[in-house]
């Protein structure tokens, strides 16, 4: 098992025709990835690799199942394009754009509450389930299967502790970075939930960054999990009031700082990785430990 | 995005909400010429990108035409150093001139996106002026939130609820409801990520006044706001930074001395702090973005060098959609436009991590190879030192 994503996935890609959404569409289908359908008002009927290209996703949906979108339209059309997908009906749908609006996103937010579809993102680099999907930017290559399943908000510092959780010979179950804006559609809480009822996950790894209250949030919900969970929270040295590349990265106020992020995760029963050269081998002693 | 509170005060008042009669001065002759059209006592107000403004010395009063020019002869063309600037603080290069108001009551107001419900929020305390933060951190019952409804928007019931909850005369409540409506309308229409009155007063004479007014806007949403660029002051911000972020590149100037590059926000932060574990402190954060190019790579990489307190750097990246051949090839170019006086110490992983290590081995460049993220903060740590 995993999360989210599996070998049932039917992907639709939104901007499928793109210069980044051909290219990584590509790499999605080379990881094994069933890409079904892409969507690109104007270029419907067309094909794809192979994949048929349609206007709008109520008919992409309808004709080919697919039950996963993968989204990279530009920022101004992004939160259509989410309100298009979740219109649709489609279960998961997972956002890589940067730079929406954020009171776009509000009324993204609004639209999808009391829906079925699960939002991931956006300004996220997606997730993999190692060796059955991939729906997103990272490189491929750097996973195995297993049973660490690793949430984050961040990116390239997602494919770090992977990379390092690889080298101690660790799998993952499902790796998911969640997006570094302010508002995103799904929350470590929601990931964490996901991850205690997975059979096949043992431990997760929880990455947070400064800012907000993510990792506040995520530390009642490891109170009650039966799982261990390690987390390492980056920007200990960012200065307050600025915006560190993420939108959402930026401390106004003490509950956002990652002293104070990393002293309520610990107090919850996650164990620290103090340091982000060390989060593979705290995996290794906790795995040791527990077994 | 910051702008001034003039630019702020001016976007308002277009929405309606009621603020000081004044003008905005460039030169002491100027801020004599508003002063005396004003009439009566002026308040001379330094128009900087940070707060703290009263308790630096930047906002004073003067009674007459004369006393504005005077005082704003001392305040224009310094540098204004508060608790929210760099200890080298923000030059001073306008004032704005308004007329002094008498308050009998000063309230909060402001709005922002709370992104543990993802609506906005607007906020309004009895307690407004200087102290609202720590109104908010000791006795956050004082400060009121009405959070907004997308499918509803601004209702008037939710300024009636903020207005009366403040303890306002009766004669206020309808004017304070009006006024919190166009406050988020202007949040909104002009995509903000923070609008703030504080103080809003209830002056002597009974009008309703927006003392001090901040709006941010959001960076995210300049492509629908084609007159933000006009509102940006580059006087007000870094140089090095500002260079930067004309080649799209996220780069902020910090104290230490080890400069670093990266690729992701979160691998740059990360970068930053094992710096610190290992006993140096960062002299930036820098992030050149997952679709850099190699123009941009030389360009980070030698504003990152343009520091003068860099004793060393790291370059970190971890290829995904950038490949570390791109990478390496930039750094090489900007060898060739500068000359690099300190030790460099590179770590990549990702892709085509090969040619690009093999690119920068063979590059004849004085640069230290390391083979992983801790390898790589002890490398240039030690080389700093030497």
């Amino acid at each position: 098992m995993s999360i989210l994503i599996d070998e049932n996935t039917r992907l639709l890609v939104q901007g499928i025709t793109g210069s980044e959404g051909s290219f990584h569409s590509r790499k999605c289908m080379e990881y094994g990835t069933k890409v079904v359908a892409g969507v690109t008002p104007g270029k419907g009927g067309s094909l794809f690799e192979g994949v048929p290209v349609f206007n709008g996703l109520e008919q992409a949906v309808r004709e080919t199942g697919a039950n996963a979108s993968m989204i990279f339209v530009p920022p101004a059309f992004a939160a259509d394009a989410i309100l298009e997908a979740a219109d649709a009906g489609i279960p998961l749908v997972v956002c890589i754009t940067d730079g929406i609006p954020t009171l776009d996103m509000v009324t993204v937010l609004g639209y999808l509450r009391g829906k079925t579809t699960r939002l991931i993102g956006p300004n996220c680099p997606g997730l993999i389930s190692p060796g059955k999907c991939k729906v997103g930017l990272m490189p491929g290559d750097i996973h195995m299967p297993g049973n660490v399943g690793v949430v984050s908000r961040s990116g390239t510092l997602t494919y770090e502790a992977v990379a390092q959780l690889t080298e101690q010979n660790i799998g993952q179950s499902t790796c998911i970075g969640v997006g570094g804006d302010p508002l995103i559609g799904t929350n470590f809480v929601e990931i964490l939930r996901l991850f205690e009822k997975d059979v096949e996950t043992k431990l997760v790894v929880l990455i947070g960054e400064i800012g907000g209250t993510a990792e506040q949030e995520a530390a009642d919900i490891i109170k009650e999990m039966t799982k261990p969970v390690i987390a390492f929270v980056a920007g200990g040295t960012a200065p307050p009031g600025r915006r560190m590349g993420h939108a959402g990265a930026i401390i106004t106020g003490s509950s956002g700082t990652a002293q104070e992020k990393i002293a309520t995760l610990s107090a919850a029963g996650a164990t620290i990785a103090s340091s982000p050269a060390e989060i593979g081998i705290v995996a290794r002693r906790v795995l040791e430990g527990s077994a | 995005m910051k702008i001034h509170e003039y630019q702020a005060k001016e976007i308002l008042a277009k929405y309606g909400v009621p603020v000081p009669r004044g003008g905005v001065a460039s030169t002491p002759a100027e801020a004599k010429e508003i002063a005396s059209q004003l009439g009566g006592a002026v308040v001379i107000k330094a128009q900087v990108y940070a707060g703290g403004r009263a308790k630096a010395g930047g906002i004073k009063t003067a009674q007459s035409p004369e006393e504005a020019e005077r005082l704003a002869s001392q305040i224009i063309g310094r540098q204004l150093v508060t608790h929210q600037t760099s200890p080298e603080g923000v030059p001073v290069e306008k004032v704005l001139v308004e007329e002094a108001v008498a308050s009998k009551r000063e309230l909060y107001l402001g709005i922002v996106i709370d992104s543990a419900t993802g609506l906005s929020v607007i906020m309004a305390s009895e307690a407004g002026g200087v102290d609202i933060e720590e109104v908010a951190a000791k006795t956050p019952e004082k400060i009121l939130k009405a959070y907004i409804d997308p499918i509803i928007g601004f209702q008037p019931f939710l300024g009636r609820r903020l207005a009366f909850g403040m303890n306002l005369e009766p004669e206020q409540i309808r004017p304070v409801t009006q006024l919190i409506g166009d406050l988020y309308r202007a949040f909104e229409e002009r995509d903000c990520s923070l609008a703030e009155v504080n103080p809003l007063v209830v002056a002597t004479d009974g009008r309703l006044l927006a003392l001090d007014a901040k709006l941010n806007l959001d960076d995210n949403a300049l492509f629908r706001h084609r007159d933000y660029a006009e509102l940006r002051d580059p006087g007000q911000e870094d140089e090095l930074e500002l260079e930067a972020s004309k080649h799209n590149i996220s780069y902020i100037k910090l104290d230490g001395e080890v400069g670093c590059m990266v690729n992701g926000a979160g691998l740059a932060m990360a970068t930053m702090d094992i710096i610190k574990l290992m006993g140096a402190e960062p002299a930036n954060f820098l992030d050149v973005g997952g679709g850099a190019s190699e123009e941009m790579v030389t360009k980070a990489f030698i504003i990152l060098l343009s520091d003068p307190k860099v004793k060393a750097a790291l370059i970190n990246i971890f290829g995904g959609i950038l490949r570390c051949d791109i990478v390496a090839r930039g750094v090489i170019e900007a060898a060739k436009q500068i000359e690099i006086k300190v030790p460099v110490v590179a770590r990549m992983r990702g892709t085509n991590v090969e040619q690009g290590m093999q690119l920068l081995a063979e590059s004849g460049l004085p640069i230290i190879l390391a083979k992983d993220l801790k390898d790589a903060a002890e490398k240039v740590v030690a080389a700093k030192q030497k």
